[in-house]
């Protein structure tokens, strides 16, 4: 798997010279490594079928007891089919769309870049690499959004995406750190396998609320459903893809993945439904006032994917069983109305708006059959598969009959949208103006799988039952479930139910003008909610940004000294309040009269130099500061020291001179109040930096590296000065990296004296 | 012992920072200078001291025969003293060029040059 | 800033100064010493002399650039480590050759001597770029 996943990242990384040397076939030509991966996909079909999970496993990084494990069980199956299956047509369907586009290899590697990442969310077995993929979706939407980055509106949506996702995904690491503590595992199967000790741990209720919240927000959730219709922004086929049948459905995925550890109390129900079912009405009901077909499609995703998370809250045998086969039957008809969207808008030049749109059937008649077919399986009239979907889901909710009643609302406005996009831009009379032609071959092939396909599940949904939904349905129940999906169950009350859903939605397209001007006079109520809470958020943030950089970053040199000052003493402080005050002052050893004397010399030379108006006897009490030091060195036993110090401090001296004949005398004072404060504050660290030395006197390693040093340094490296050999042997490259700053600081200075800017010139 | 050092490192840190926090660019340079003393001590000092000679082998022996002081510390600031001379002497070239080319050397008019 | 005192005396002590940072250089692996406090020293030296005499006078003393001292130090401690690749060492590691020279006297000769050289070089180049850039300011 992981070599599969790395084929996808290699073909997005070759795609801009793909499309470089053959611009009229990069989707052709990159085809082959989504394919593989379907491919593979349909050879493990048989092993997984029967309960026996494909396990990979790498050393990733020894040291730290991670590898990259993954794992392909019926559940991981059924969502990388999806992926990799309508990533093959997503990619095909690009090259016509994007056809002379100059930047399509950019495309193309977002969206391939896409696949890989949403590959690795359902094949990882290990709860970081999970995280990693995740957060890479998010990453990829983010490129995809804002593809058109020319445009403010694709990169605020693009951001807004972003935010939003990430955020949760950050979230969701919370509830998965948590979730590793409790069961004592990072991989998914193990934590599966926990049973109940999940449930009954004291962190159970953080955790399903964390990981919720970083479910809700890639699935767009209500309150977080809000950037999904705003993320349309993208090009269709990012659209196609990722918002509406693959990375929304991340979040579906996790819960999924998740439920036989987290489900079956009552804290889960309550939250999966509750937020579920606001998420699947308001999603119908806003979808419903919409014009515009990118829009009318992106709600209704919005809803589906509440109903997802609604069916999973219920948590019952049977809802397992109507979810899955749900989310097989959105992912089809749902890419096939973005594809034929996208095809409308690009083939009539430019228009988005379905009241404008009209009489396209003779000159897209291929078009128009398979998005009737597409926009019939959504409605869920029969023999679609939307149908046979919508069959289970009745009857897995016959035990709720709120939840029935809210899927016939539901349900009307999925009726009312697949006409208005699958028949409404087809007839009638085209009106005056609109041109349009067929979409290309490129562009047909996506929408005549999956629309089609909507058919022909619907044909074998007793084998689709059995091969897909089965496995998938298992996997999320952690128990073996048998599925029998039936295109005729009889004639029952859930037969009436569905037709009376389907009546219901015919004839509220007819009375739609009501719902648009519905829509447009609860406009301003829609633009308050989550959307405006989010602008609100981002907007006191960067104004809080704005504050403190005012605040602290004051350009004044001074002040960020204090500032810096201020953080040490109070850290320093803290952490010795922390220790639980101060100790170690017992074991200091005795002081002799020789070393005090030093002491106190060199005290009151810091006190001149601090204190001097007069350049000269800064520098020279600051001399002596040095060569006491190099005193010090020579009395415990460091004469190379020593001998460098005096050196140095020559030097210094010297350069000082010769640098302080060219600046002026001290003449700029201070307020007595500023120095006052100051002076404290040196206080303050002075204080600070003593008690350290004294507490860092008290850290002992085990076994010194130094002995090693002492032992070795003749014996081996030849020299008896044991410092000399560490740093021209032992420790050579590190002396190495110090003799090349030496160099870059005295080129530095070289360069600032010599290289003169010309008098008046810029730089 | 410690206690004598570590109160003079102190000191060399509290001065130096007061000197960094006046408005002329020389006395800053001087407190930076006063802070690369403080620091090369405050490792000396913090390395542990001890009597027992340089950790340099006596000609014909094999071994040392008393544990010597410690020479890691000791080639970590033969470097920090150089490295410190570089870095003083970087900024008192950097500081000679402000001054020459912005005509102050008050610290806090240096704000204003930004461009 | 000059006085004929300064001068003559610097003119004596010059070549002892030089001929002793190299003493230290080499007794460096053995005693106190070595490439930095050498180069060190080698460069108070030539500051001396800028002082005594002038920044061009201790140029021509120097006879290259100081810039191209530091250059040709980095590079020697740079080649230092290579032999030890060709025996399949890491790069830096000691390598040493036992000479015995006819007179009996043995003679380590090491990689970290040829580094400890190029050390000493480049803190002679440092410290004379930043002086005599500083001293040549007008």
């Amino acid at each position: 798997m992981l070599w599969l996943i790395s084929i996808c990242l290699l073909a997005a990384v070759a795609a801009p010279f793909v499309y470089r040397f053959f611009p009229r076939h990069t989707g052709v030509l990159l085809l082959p490594a989504p394919l593989a991966m379907v491919y593979w996909l349909f050879a493990r079909l048989p092993e997984v079928m029967h309960g026996h999970p494909v396990v990979q496993r790498f050393t990733w990084v020894e040291g730290l007891g991670l590898e990259a494990a993954f794992r392909l069980d019926g559940l991981s199956l059924l969502f990388a089919l999806l992926i990799s299956g309508i990533g093959s047509l997503i990619v095909i369907y690009t090259q016509g769309y994007f056809k002379g586009h100059p930047q399509q290899g950019r495309f193309m590697m977002y969206i391939i870049a896409f696949m890989a990442s949403m590959l690795g969310v359902v094949l990882a077995d290990h709860l970081l690499l999970v995280f990693i993929f995740w957060e890479l979706t998010s990453f990829t939407s983010y490129l995809l959004i804002g593809f058109n980055h020319e445009s403010e509106a694709a990169r605020a949506a693009a951001l807004q995406a972003m935010l939003v996702t990430v955020l949760g995904g950050l979230f969701l690491l919370a509830g998965l750190v948590l979730t590793v503590n409790a069961t004592g595992s990072w991989l998914l199967s193990d934590i599966i396998e926990s049973g109940a000790a999940l449930r009954e741990h004291p962190h159970y209720l953080p955790i399903l609320i964390l990981v919720c919240i970083g479910a809700f927000t890639k699935s767009a959730q209500f309150p977080f459903h809000f950037w999904l219709p705003n993320a349309m922004q993208a090009p269709t086929p990012a659209s196609a893809y990722l918002h509406s049948s693959t990375m929304v459905k991340a979040g579906v995925y996790l819960l999924a993945r998740l439920h036989p550890a987290l489900s079956g109390t009552s804290e889960w129900t309550m939250i999966l439904t509750g937020v579920g079912l606001i998420t699947f009405l308001s999603g119908a009901f806003l979808a419903v006032g919409q014009h515009v077909l990118k829009r009318l499609l992106a709600y209704t995703t919005v809803s589906a994917l509440g109903a997802m998370v609604m069916l999973l809250g219920v948590g019952t045998e049977e809802t397992i069983k109507a979810m899955t086969a749900f989310v097989l039957a959105h992912a089809f008809y749902k890419a096939a109305l973005f594809m034929v969207a996208g095809g409308i808008t690009h083939e009539t030049g430019g228009e988005t708006s379905v009241d404008k749109l009209a009489g396209l059937r003779k000159a897209m008649p291929f078009t128009f059959v398979f998005a009737m077919l597409a926009g019939l399986s959504m409605g869920g009239f029969p023999p679609f598969f939307g149908f046979v979907a919508k069959e289970s889901w009745l009857h897995a909710l016959g035990h709720y009959p709120l939840l029935i009643v809210a899927t016939v609302a539901g349900g009307a406005a999925y009726v009312l949208v697949g006409i208005s996009v699958g028949f409404k831009p087809f007839l009638g009379h085209m009106p005056e103006g609109l041109h349009a032609h067929e979409m290309p071959w490129s562009m047909r092939i996506g929408p005549m799988v999956l629309g089609g396909g909507s058919l022909l599940l619907a044909f074998f949904c007793g084998t689709i039952g059995h091969a897909l939904v089965e496995p998938a349905a298992s996997a999320i129940a952690g128990d073996a479930l048998h599925v029998h999906l039936h295109l005729w169950a009889g004639f029952n009350q859930y037969l009436l139910i569905s037709i009376a859903t389907l009546l219901l939605g015919i004839g509220c397209y007819f009375v739609r003008p009501v719902f648009l001007k519905t829509a447009l006079r609860l406009h301003p109520l829609v633009k308050a909610g989550p959307d405006a809470v989010y602008s609100l958020l981002l907007k006191s943030v960067l104004r809080f940004a704005g504050w403190q950089t005012r605040l602290l970053q004051t350009g004044i040199l001074r002040d960020y000294i204090r500032i810096t000052v201020i953080a040490v003493v109070v850290l320093v402080g803290a952490a010795f309040y922390r220790a639980g005050g101060f100790h170690g002052l017992e074991e200091l050893s005795p002081v002799s009269v020789r070393i005090a004397l030093v002491a106190v010399l060199m005290i009151l030379a810091a006190l001149v130099t601090v204190s001097s108006r007069s350049r000269l006897r800064s520098i020279l009490s600051m001399g002596v500061v040095g060569y006491s030091i190099a005193l010090l060195f020579s009395f415990f036993g460091a004469p190379d020291l020593a001998m460098t110090q005096l050196v140095i401090e020559t030097l210094t001296v010297i350069l000082m001179a010769l640098a302080f004949y060219h600046l002026p005398t001290f003449k700029h004072g201070s307020l007595k109040r500023t120095r006052a404060i100051d002076a404290v504050l040196s206080v303050g660290v002075g204080v600070a930096v003593t008690l350290l030395v004294i507490a860092a006197l008290h850290v002992h390693t085990p076994t010194p590296v130094s002995d090693y040093y002492l032992e070795h340094s003749y014996k081996e490296a030849h020299g008896r000065n044991v410092v000399n050999v560490i740093l021209v042997d032992f420790r050579a490259l590190d002396t190495l990296g110090e003799i090349t700053v030496l160099t870059i600081a005295a080129l530095g200075g070289y360069a600032l004296l010599k290289l003169r800017p010309e008098k008046g010139g810029e730089s | 012992m410690e206690i004598v050092l570590a109160i003079v490192v102190g000191t060399l840190y509290g001065c130096g920072l007061y000197l960094m926090m006046r408005r002329n660019l020389v006395q800053l340079i001087i407190g930076l200078a006063l802070i690369s003393h403080g620091a090369n001590l405050l490792i000396f000092t913090a390395g542990g001291l001890r009597q027992g000679g340089a950790p340099i082998l006596a000609e014909g022996d094999a071994a040392f025969a008393q544990i010597p002081a410690d020479p890691l510390p000791q080639a970590l600031i033969l470097t920090a003293i150089v490295i410190s001379f570089a870095v003083t002497a970087f900024a008192l070239v950097l500081f000679l060029r402000t001054y020459q080319t912005v005509g102050t050397d008050d610290v806090d008019q240096l704000k204003e040059t930004d461009t | 800033m000059s006085s004929t005192i300064l001068r003559t005396a610097t003119r004596y002590m010059f070549p002892p100064l030089l001929v002793f940072s190299i003493y230290l250089l080499f007794r460096g692996h053995h005693f106190p010493g070595g490439g930095f406090v050498g180069g060190l020293f080698a460069g108070s030296a030539f500051s001396l002399y800028a002082l005594a005499f002038s920044v061009s006078d201790a140029r021509r003393i120097l006879r290259s650039d100081p810039r191209d001292v530091t250059a040709a130090g980095l590079a020697l401690a740079l080649i230092s480590g290579i032999p030890p690749l060709f025996s399949g060492h890491a790069y830096l590691t000691g390598t040493w050759w036992m000479l015995t020279l006819p007179s009996g006297v043995h003679l380590d000769i090491g990689t970290p001597l040829i580094f400890d050289i190029g050390v000493y070089f480049v803190v002679l180049g440092v410290v004379l770029t930043l002086v005599f850039a500083l001293g040549e300011e007008q």
